[in-house]
C-alpha cells in the first residue's frame, strides 16, 4: 500500500530511481537536476541500491557510457538539462537508433543563451525528433509515477527505445508536493526483469559476437530508421496498456492526455508541465461564470497522440495552445504546429491561435491564463482571430 | 610472453573481407591487439578509418563483442561496458573473465576524443586504450590532428608558397596519459609485432586504465608504397621519431634502442608529406625537426635511466 510523503520532484526522481535500482547510472550535474544524482549518490554510497555509478565528465559521456551499458545488457539510467541535454544530443539520436531502452530524467530547463536556470520546455522540444519516448508531468506525483512507467514502456520489445521523463524546472524539482510513493517491492514487481536482448555481455559470455554501431550506406539506413519508427508507432498501443496496468495496481490510472472539462467545452487551451495545474484552477473560475471552458494537458508528447488530441479538441470552438518554447520559426511555437497537425483533417476545426508563455522561468500567474481565455472569448464571439501567436507576460 | 608459433595457432579476431586499404597499419594493428589478448574482449570503437572500413552493415570483420557509438566517445562508451560488467559480476550473474578495450584514432584519441579519455582514465576504468595513431584525421581525407608531425602536409595544413605545412609539434599523448598517473602507458608499432604484443599482453594483465599508442603507417595519407607499411614503422623508430617505450607505474623503460641512431631523413624521404623538407631551401626546416627529435630523444632517455 502507498506511503504519503513530501517530496520534490527532484526527490521522486531520486527515490525512484533508488526503486528501479538500475545496473548503471552515468550522470552529470546541473542546476535544477542536480540534485536527483547527489541524492542518488548518496544512496550508493550508503549501499541502498546495487548501482555502478559513474560520475563522467560530461553530459555527452553520460550517454554515451548509458549508450555502452545498456548495450552491455545493464539497465541503464541517467537526469539532467538544458544544457547538458543539449550537450548530449548527437548521443540521443545514437540511443534511439541503437533501440537501447535507457530512462532520463530531465528536468526542463531554458536553453541558453541567455544563460538562465529556470524552467521552460525549449530543451526537451529540441529533442523531440530524437527517437525518444517523451513523457510530461504536471506534478511531483506524475513525476514519480512516469519514471516508473517509463521502464516498462522503454524495455517494451515492441518499443526498445530510450525514455525521458520531463518536469518543470524549479517549479516541480524543488517544491515540495504530497505525493503517494509505492513500496520498494511494488516498484520492483512492476517493472519486472528486463527482457532479454542480444547484449555485449552476453555475446562474450556465449562466444556469439556481434557488432552494434555499423556503418549503414545507403542501401540500408532507411530500412533501420523506418524500424525505429515503427517502435515509436507500437509505444501508442503500449503506452496506454502500460498506464492501465499501473493504474489497476495502485489506483492511479494515466493515458496520453487528460481532458479537463473538455467534455462540452466550448473554449480551451493545449498545455504541457505543471502550467496545467494552474490552467485548471483558471477553467473552475471560469465554469463557476458559466463559461463552458476546459483543458487538454498532454502528458505523452512523444509518441504523438494524434487520435486522443483530435477526439478532445474537434468539438471546441477556439482552442488557444500554450507553448513554453519559443521555437523561431517566425510563425508559431512548435506545440501549435503539432497539434494544427493533429487536426488538420477535421471537415470542421476549432479557431487555433498560440501562445507562448513563462520562457525563462517566467512565472506563470492565475491572471496570465485569465487573459489567454478572454482572448479565447473574444475570438468565439467575433468569430475569427487577427493573430496566431500572443506572447504572456512579457514586457514588450 | 606468446611465440610466433603460439600466436599464429589462436583464432583470429579481427578477419578479412574488411576495406581497408591494402598497406594499411589500422588493420596490422587490431589483428595483432586481438591476438594477443586470450581472453574473452569486449571493443569500443570511434568512428574512423577502422570503424567505417570494418563495419559496411550486414558485414563485420570483429569477431568479438563490438561496438561502435560515436567519434569522440570510445572510452566513454567502453566505461559504461565495463561499469555494467562490475555491477552482474558483482551480482553473481558473470563469472566469465572480460577484458575491455577501447579503439580510437589519433582523431578520436588526441582531439575530439580526448576528454573521455582523460575522464575514462581518471575514473580507472579496467580497460585498455589503443589508440592507432596515422597522424591526421585519415577517414575524413587527411586533415590535421594534434598528432600530426611538424611541417607535414595535410590538407588543412598544406605546404604552399606562404606556409610549409603544419606550423605545430605534435602533442605528446603518450606523455598526457603518463600524467594521468594510470599505471601502464607505451607506444608500439605494427612493425616489431614482438613487442606490441607483449606490452598488449602485459597491459591486459594490469587492473586500472592502460594506455598503448601505436604508430599506424597510412600508405594514402602520408603516403607511402603501401608494401613498406611494416619497414616505415621500425624506420620513425630507428629515427627516435617514435621511440619504444613503457610506463609501468610511472617508472620509464626504454623496450627498444636503435643501435644506430638514424637522422629524419631517411624517414621522411619515403613519404609524401614530407618530399618538400628535403628540398634544399627548407634545409633549415629539418634541421629543426631533427633538433627537436634530438632533444626528445635525449629527454626521454634520462627518464628512462632514472
Amino acid at each position: 500500500m502507498g506511503i504519503r510523503v513530501a517530496k520534490t520532484a527532484n526527490e521522486a526522481f531520486a527515490e525512484g530511481m533508488r526503486q528501479i535500482n538500475p545496473d548503471v547510472v552515468a550522470a552529470y550535474p546541473i542546476t535544477p537536476a542536480t540534485e536527483i544524482v547527489q541524492i542518488f549518490s548518496q544512496f550508493v554510497a550508503d549501499g541502498l541500491v546495487k548501482t555502478e555509478y559513474i560520475a563522467v565528465e560530461s553530459e555527452h559521456s553520460a550517454m554515451s557510457a548509458c549508450i555502452g551499458a545498456s548495450s552491455a545488457g545493464a539497465r541503464a539510467m541517467t537526469g539532467t538539462s538544458s544544457q547538458g541535454l543539449a550537450y548530449m544530443w548527437e548521443m540521443l539520436y545514437i540511443a534511439s537508433g541503437l533501440r537501447l531502452p535507457i530512462i532520463m530524467a530531465v528536468v526542463n530547463r531554458a536553453l541558453s543563451s541567455p544563460i538562465n536556470i529556470h524552467c521552460d520546455h525549449s530543451d526537451t522540444f529540441g529533442a523531440r525528433d530524437s527517437g525518444w519516448i517523451q513523457i510530461y508531468s504536471e506534478n511531483v506525483q506524475e513525476t514519480y509515477d512516469n519514471l516508473i512507467q517509463g521502464v516498462r514502456i522503454a524495455e517494451h520489445p515492441e518499443v526498445r527505445l530510450p525514455c525521458m521523463i520531463m518536469t518543470d524546472g524549479f517549479i516541480l524539482s524543488h517544491c515540495l508536493e504530497t505525493m503517494e510513493m509505492l513500496t520498494d517491492q511494488e516498484v520492483q514487481d512492476f517493472i519486472g526483469k528486463p527482457p532479454e536482448r542480444e547484449n555485449l555481455i552476453k555475446s562474450a559470455i556465449e562466444g556469439k559476437p556481434i557488432t552494434i554501431g555499423a556503418i549503414d550506406l545507403q542501401d540500408y539506413y532507411f530500412e533501420h530508421k523506418r524500424q525505429t519508427a515503427e517502435g515509436m508507432r507500437n509505444a501508442l498501443k503500449v503506452i496506454p496498456e502500460i498506464g492501465k496496468e499501473f493504474g489497476d495496481k495502485f489506483g492511479r490510472y494515466y493515458g496520453f492526455v487528460e481532458n479537463y472539462k473538455m467534455e462540452d467545452a466550448d473554449i480551451g487551451i493545449v498545455v504541457i508541465g505543471s502550467t496545467a495545474g494552474t490552467g485548471k484552477e483558471v477553467v473552475d473560475i471560469l465554469r463557476k461564470k458559466g463559461i463552458k471552458a476546459g483543458l487538454l494537458k498532454i502528458r505523452v508528447f512523444r509518441p504523438l497522440p494524434v487520435d486522443e488530441i483530435r477526439d478532445s479538441l474537434k468539438n471546441l470552438k477556439v482552442v488557444g495552445i500554450m507553448d513554453r518554447v519559443e521555437g523561431m520559426n517566425g510563425f508559431c511555437g512548435p506545440l501549435y504546429s503539432e497539434i494544427s497537425a493533429c487536426l488538420y483533417e477535421l471537415e470542421k476545426k476549432p479557431i487555433l491561435t498560440d501562445f507562448v508563455y513563462g520562457l525563462g522561468g517566467r512565472d506563470v500567474k492565475i491572471e496570465d491564463i485569465e487573459i489567454v481565455f478572454n482572448d479565447l472569448l473574444k475570438i468565439l464571439e467575433k468569430g475569427k482571430k487577427d493573430f496566431t501567436l500572443k506572447y504572456i507576460g512579457v514586457r514588450e | 610472453m606468446p611465440s610466433i608459433k603460439e600466436l599464429a595457432k589462436r583464432e583470429s579476431k579481427f578477419v578479412s573481407g574488411h576495406r581497408l586499404c591494402a598497406g594499411c597499419g589500422a588493420g596490422i594493428i587490431m589483428r595483432l591487439v586481438l591476438l594477443a589478448i586470450d581472453k574473452p574482449v569486449i571493443a569500443s570503437c570511434a568512428t574512423g578509418c577502422v570503424e567505417v572500413a570494418s563495419t559496411i552493415f550486414p558485414y563485420s570483420a570483429w569477431k568479438i563483442p563490438w561496438i561502435h557509438s560515436a567519434f569522440e566517445n570510445s572510452a566513454a562508451t567502453i566505461s559504461g561496458i565495463e561499469s555494467a560488467y562490475k555491477v552482474f559480476k558483482r551480482e553473481g550473474k558473470v563469472d566469465k573473465d572480460i577484458v575491455f578495450v577501447a579503439f580510437g584514432g589519433d582523431g578520436g584519441t588526441y582531439d575530439i576524443g580526448l576528454q573521455a579519455l582523460s575522464g575514462a582514465a581518471e575514473r580507472g576504468h579496467n580497460v585498455l586504450y589503443v589508440c592507432y595513431n596515422n597522424e591526421a584525421y585519415m577517414n575524413t581525407g587527411i586533415q590535421r590532428s594534434s598528432a600530426s608531425p611538424k611541417y607535414s602536409f595535410t590538407t588543412t595544413s598544406p605546404v604552399g608558397k606562404a606556409i610549409p605545412g603544419k606550423l605545430q609539434w605534435q602533442k605528446n599523448l603518450t606523455e598526457v596519459m603518463v600524467a594521468h598517473g594510470i599505471p601502464y602507458v607505451a607506444t608500439a608499432i605494427p612493425g616489431r609485432w614482438n613487442d606490441l604484443v607483449n606490452k598488449v599482453e602485459k597491459a591486459v594483465k594490469i587492473e586500472g586504465f592502460k594506455f598503448i599508442n601505436v604508430l599506424s603507417p597510412c600508405r594514402l595519407g602520408w603516403p607511402h608504397e603501401p608494401e613498406l607499411t611494416l619497414e616505415i614503422s621500425r624506420i620513425a623508430v630507428e629515427t627516435c621519431i617514435w621511440p619504444l617505450y613503457e610506463v609501468y607505474e610511472g617508472k620509464y623503460k626504454l623496450t627498444y634502442k636503435p643501435k644506430e641512431k638514424k637522422p629524419v631523413s631517411e624517414w621522411f624521404k619515403l613519404q609524401g608529406r614530407f618530399r618538400h623538407l628535403l628540398l634544399p631551401q627548407n634545409s633549415n626546416l629539418l634541421e629543426e625537426i631533427q633538433k627537436e627529435v634530438d632533444r626528445r630523444w635525449e629527454e626521454l632517455l634520462k627518464k628512462c635511466e632514472a
